[in-house]
């Protein structure tokens, strides 16, 4: 190959760049992808969920979770007339799906039902944990996804203090902040999340409320859907279905 | 009821030992700048015999206060963000700043005002190593004429005044971290930054207390009743004060009985009984307010007196600590579901242990110690200009 020594220096200098970026983790966007067309959202429907852990492991496999923590769990309710007193458990975060409750541990009675809740960072519009961050690591995109720079976190554990929900995690390795990215690295690219792929109910919908034919519109005019903890006031933007009043 | 649900992610404690000592640093840099205030802007002469020591103290314990922060950090290397890129919106980005303004504006320079006239003469009459130290802390100044030492005197009284709102933002910010998280009941409140200012004045006022009375008798003085009367006197008043708003919270909280109520009084009914009912209230605010009221209102001795003093001022320091723990780990101790509990082990040689907590709470007064020597604060010892 023959190659001049200015052609050569140039060459160095625009890998150097290219490596720079790609050490410094920037998401790497398909080139047809504009980020103020969107506005994502994730679309539950909990009457769906038959609690098989799939999306968990999932979204395990997809982010390098550390064991032990979760950026998506299931919650098992059971409950009855007494909505403020639901019996909930959620072993390993529902990773292994759910065994019987053993006998005598369960409610009984006439009135008792039981259900899942999957549960991931609500992704809101206002959220505390973006507030709270001293140095801007943890950031909302232009497509409304809540994300954190790992390479500038603090590790202060502010932000997951702040979270009402329970989302975020201390890497126990890295010593950052981490949570559910709404799999960014794949809807930027056309995908879907992962724990919606692997859900084989469809119980959960990735949504993009800014595009006027998803079909989580005509889903919401004609369905009643909740937000967890609507007091906390956090403009969250994972929309629940047939959500249960007792669910925390 | 079934409380035996946490998150999954819960099982974590965020904040340890080390956050609790930093609101109780920081309240005790507070506590005795606001009563080196009283002597010099509130005019109490009594309490003149401690200014110096409350200053020497407030700036000891400053300099410590960060180290809990800072070692609790994931990336401790990359704290100097908070200064370069802070973000406003957070409460604890403007830590730095409350931090800095505190250090630099109001005690740094108001202690060297104070002594720039011992600082010049002592940088005359000392020899060796010690000197060029001396040398170095007179910035330069040592024109100690009457017109540049009344210059001093009155600049350094515009700083007790705009120090006096600065110590209350020092402590008040750190209570409105807490106050602000509105993802946690046990915080939530708008009076925790007044709560949390309130108590750093009753653990500073203590602390500069017993160690007046320490250092006095170690360096076999007669300690000045009078001004550790005046002092019990104001530590009486701002303790209930202190009290009072804290029973405020709690009789609202209780009277209210919003959705975290039953969590939150069932926590206070165990894991938290003994630090919370026991060792705070009763043990630490209590006892110390009968102590203190009855030396208000009885003829007692001065022997007496001052033996009150000590045990009182020792069972308010126990009682601030456990209320800096009650908010701190008391407020991780629950899942936000209000559903459950978790707990909190204290390790002993970990970073963020028990030993690193000690070693945080011994480090100031070894600075202490060494500003003591360097900067005596006894009055009656002041050199002379001849």
């Amino acid at each position: 190959m023959n190659m001049s020594r200015r052609f050569f220096i140039t060459l160095t200098g625009a890998a150097g760049i290219a490596w720079e970026h790609v050490l410094a983790g920037t998401p790497e966007i398909s080139p047809n992808y504009k980020i103020t067309d969107h506005w994502w959202a994730m679309l539950i429907d909990v009457d769906k969920c038959i609690g098989c852990g799939n999306c968990v492991r999932a979204c395990a496999a997809e982010n390098n979770v550390p064991e032990g923590f979760f950026r998506t769990w299931i919650e098992r309710y059971q409950d009855d007339e007494h909505i403020q007193d639901p019996l909930v458990d959620s072993p390993n975060g529902g990773m292994n799906g759910f065994l019987p409750r053993a006998a005598g541990t369960g409610l009984t009675g006439n009135g008792v039902k039981e259900f899942f809740v999957p549960k991931l960072c609500n992704h809101c519009a206002d959220s505390p944990c973006t507030q709270v961050c001293p140095v801007g690591a943890t950031f909302t995109t232009p497509d409304g996804v809540v994300l954190i720079d790992e390479k500038y976190c603090l590790g202060c554990r502010y932000c997951v203090q702040a979270c009402p929900y329970g989302c975020r995690y201390i890497h126990p390795e890295k010593n950052v902040a981490q949570k559910c990215t709404l799999c960014y690295h794949r809807i930027t690219k056309g995908l879907t999340t992962a724990c919606c792929e692997a859900c084989p109910t469809g119980s959960r919908q990735l949504a993009d409320l800014k595009n006027p034919n998803d079909p989580i519109h005509e889903f919401m005019k004609k369905h009643s859907v909740q937000v967890l903890k609507p007091q906390m006031a956090t403009g969250a933007k994972v929309y629940y279905a047939n959500l249960d009043g007792s669910v925390r | 009821m079934h409380l035996n649900f946490i998150y999954p992610n819960e099982s974590e404690l965020q904040w340890s030992i080390l956050i609790v000592l930093y609101p109780f640093l920081t309240g005790l840099v507070a506590g005795a700048f606001i009563l080196a205030s009283l002597e010099r802007v509130f005019q109490v002469a009594a309490v003149k015999p401690t200014y110096r020591l409350a200053l020497l103290t407030a700036l000891a314990f400053l300099l410590v206060a960060p180290l809990p922060l800072q070692l609790h950090l994931g990336h401790p290397e990359r704290s100097l963000e908070m200064y370069l890129t802070p973000h406003r919106s957070s409460a604890m980005a403007m830590f730095g700043f409350v931090y800095l303004w505190y250090l630099m504006v109001v005690l740094l320079l108001e202690i060297w005002l104070d002594y720039r006239r011992d600082i010049v003469l002592l940088s005359r009459s000392s020899t060796g190593f010690l000197r060029v130290i001396y040398k170095i802390m007179t910035l330069g100044s040592d024109n100690i004429s009457e017109r540049s030492l009344h210059l001093d005197e009155r600049v350094g009284w515009i700083i007790t005044v705009i120090g006096i709102p600065s110590a209350f933002l020092l402590h008040g910010y750190v209570g409105f971290i807490f106050g602000s998280i509105k993802a946690n009941p046990w915080w939530n409140s708008p009076l925790m930054p007044v709560v949390f200012i309130f108590s750093a004045m009753v653990s500073g006022i203590a602390a500069v207390m017993l160690l007046y009375m320490l250092l006095t008798k170690l360096r076999g003085f007669k300690i000045d009743i009078a001004c550790v009367d005046t002092i019990a006197k104001y530590l009486f008043y701002i303790f209930i004060i202190d009290f009072s708003l804290e029973m405020l919270d709690l009789i609202h909280r209780i009277y209210e009985a919003d959705e975290s109520f039953r969590s939150l009084d069932f926590m206070v009914h165990t894991s938290l009984w003994i630090p919370h009912v026991i060792i705070q209230i009763l043990l630490g605010t209590l006892v110390p307010i009968g102590i203190l009221g009855a030396t208000q209102v009885l003829p007692l001795a001065e022997h007496m007196r001052k033996k009150l003093y000590v045990i009182a001022g020792s069972l308010t320091m126990i009682g601030i600590f456990a209320m800096r723990w009650n908010v701190v780990i008391g407020g991780q101790l629950f899942s936000k579901s209000l559903l459950g509990y978790t707990t909190y082990t204290l390790h002993l040689g970990s970073r963020e242990g028990l030993g690193t907590a000690i070693f945080l709470t011994i480090l100031p007064l070894g600075i202490l110690y060494v500003l003591v020597k360097l900067l005596p604060p006894w009055q009656h010892e002041s050199l002379s200009l001849n």
